[in-house]
């Protein structure tokens, strides 16, 4: 019998305690995309490492990423985008903002996020089709 | 008063434990003629008046202001005062709140949740010593609005209830603690951050929270310790590169230490 300060105390699922409440589920998705971004993060500084190892390779690099890992990189993208959009929506959370001594509301907080991860995506699409 | 025409029958499964007598808790159920106005609350006075008078349990203002009613309902932590019967299904499970040692049946062991509340020093430290001829500290409106909200908590306890991490580590600070710390760290009449810094900035205190987010969803007086907690990772960070930056800044703040009222 589990106890705490001389009472039982019921005793935590240490392992699948998230299971136990469906509130629990997002917050493990948001958690787990983490590794599917770093995942990204070495894919893509491996395929710095290609690009600086000559065309040949960066090539076979691109070439493998297009074709041998595109569902990966798929799903990858599904949690990338999960991880952003999740933590934009807590960002009110840890920016408490004051304008003209007033709350800025978390909306706001929230949409100039959103905004401004729209405009960085449609800027690094320009350039990765400017490029291409 | 009850009346028996309008009543609506609620079986409640509520848990049961007496420390003499029991290894382990187990389920009760009665059957409860609920009005259409009751709270959770009301059906469990109704057992404890008409059906069993063994039950043990707490309450005191039966308005959502005393904080001492809490209870899970159905697996969600609630003040039973603030649980109209009238929006919840015809079987309600009902708990003492999770996390928490039981004493007796619904009524937990508060003793640890007082004592973290303790440690993060939950008063003001004045900068320097004031007198009555001092007159009022003046604060203005912008600055109440830094830590206004964070006032309204009752120490309900529901925070620690539905917290997955002080599930898994009894020692961890709280929402709570860590909320009410916060709270007077951000007030303009306060200088106690130091003193507050070495329990806050610790293992157990802020960088235990993975940011569930789960406390502030419950809490009835819509405190927001999630969002008290991160704003104090920000602060305790910068602290930490200040102090390698600006390091007359932290001999400062060991300096201000000795100022504890």
């Amino acid at each position: 019998m589990k106890q705490y300060n001389g009472h039982f105390i019921r005793p935590a699922d240490k392992y699948a305690w998230y299971l136990k409440k469906p509130r629990y589920i997002p917050y493990m998705l948001r958690e787990l995309s983490s590794l599917f971004v770093g995942l990204f993060s070495c894919i893509l500084v491996w395929g710095l490492y290609q690009h600086s190892q000559g065309e040949v390779a960066f090539n076979a690099w691109t070439q493998l990423i297009w074709n041998q890992l595109f569902w990966l990189n798929l799903l990858i993208f599904v949690f990338a985008f999960y991880h952003s959009y999740s933590w934009f929506m807590v960002t009110p959370k840890a920016m408490p903002i004051k304008f003209k001594g007033k709350r800025v509301s978390g909306v706001t907080i929230i949409g100039a996020h959103m905004l401004l991860w729209l405009i960085a995506s449609v800027v690094v699409f320009t350039l990765f089709v400017i490029g291409a | 008063m009850s009346n028996p025409a309008k009543a609506r029958i609620v079986q409640l499964e509520i848990m049961r434990y007496n420390p003499d007598l029991d290894q382990q808790p187990h389920f009760q159920s009665y059957d409860v003629p609920c009005q259409e106005e009751w709270v959770l609350l009301d059906a469990i006075n109704y057992i404890k008046d008409e059906l069993d008078r063994s039950l043990s349990y707490r309450w005191s203002c039966h308005m959502a202001v005393c904080g001492s009613c809490g209870l899970m309902v159905n697996g969600v932590p609630m003040l039973s005062c603030h649980a109209f019967i009238r929006d919840m299904p015809d079987l309600i499970k009902v708990e003492p709140m999770e996390n928490f040692p039981i004493i007796r049946d619904l009524v937990v062991e508060m003793d640890g949740f007082i004592e973290k509340l303790a440690a993060v020093k939950p008063y003001i430290h004045p900068k320097e010593e004031r007198n009555i001829e001092d007159g009022c500290h003046n604060q203005s409106p912008e600055q109440l609005l830094d830590f206004q909200s964070l006032t309204q908590c009752i120490n309900c306890m529901l925070c620690y209830s539905a917290c997955p991490q002080v599930a898994l580590d009894h020692d961890f600070i709280g929402p709570a603690a860590m909320a009410l710390a916060h709270r007077y760290n951000l007030d303009s009449r306060d200088q106690g951050r130091a003193v507050r810094k070495d329990v806050i900035a610790s293992n157990q205190a802020i960088w235990e929270c993975t940011f569930v987010g789960a406390c502030s969803e419950v809490c009835p007086k819509h405190v927001d310790p999630a969002a008290a907690i991160q704003q104090a990772k920000i602060a305790a960070t910068g602290d930490y590169f200040k102090s390698f930056l600006m390091p007359w800044i932290k001999k400062a703040s060991k300096d201000n230490e000795g100022e504890q009222p």
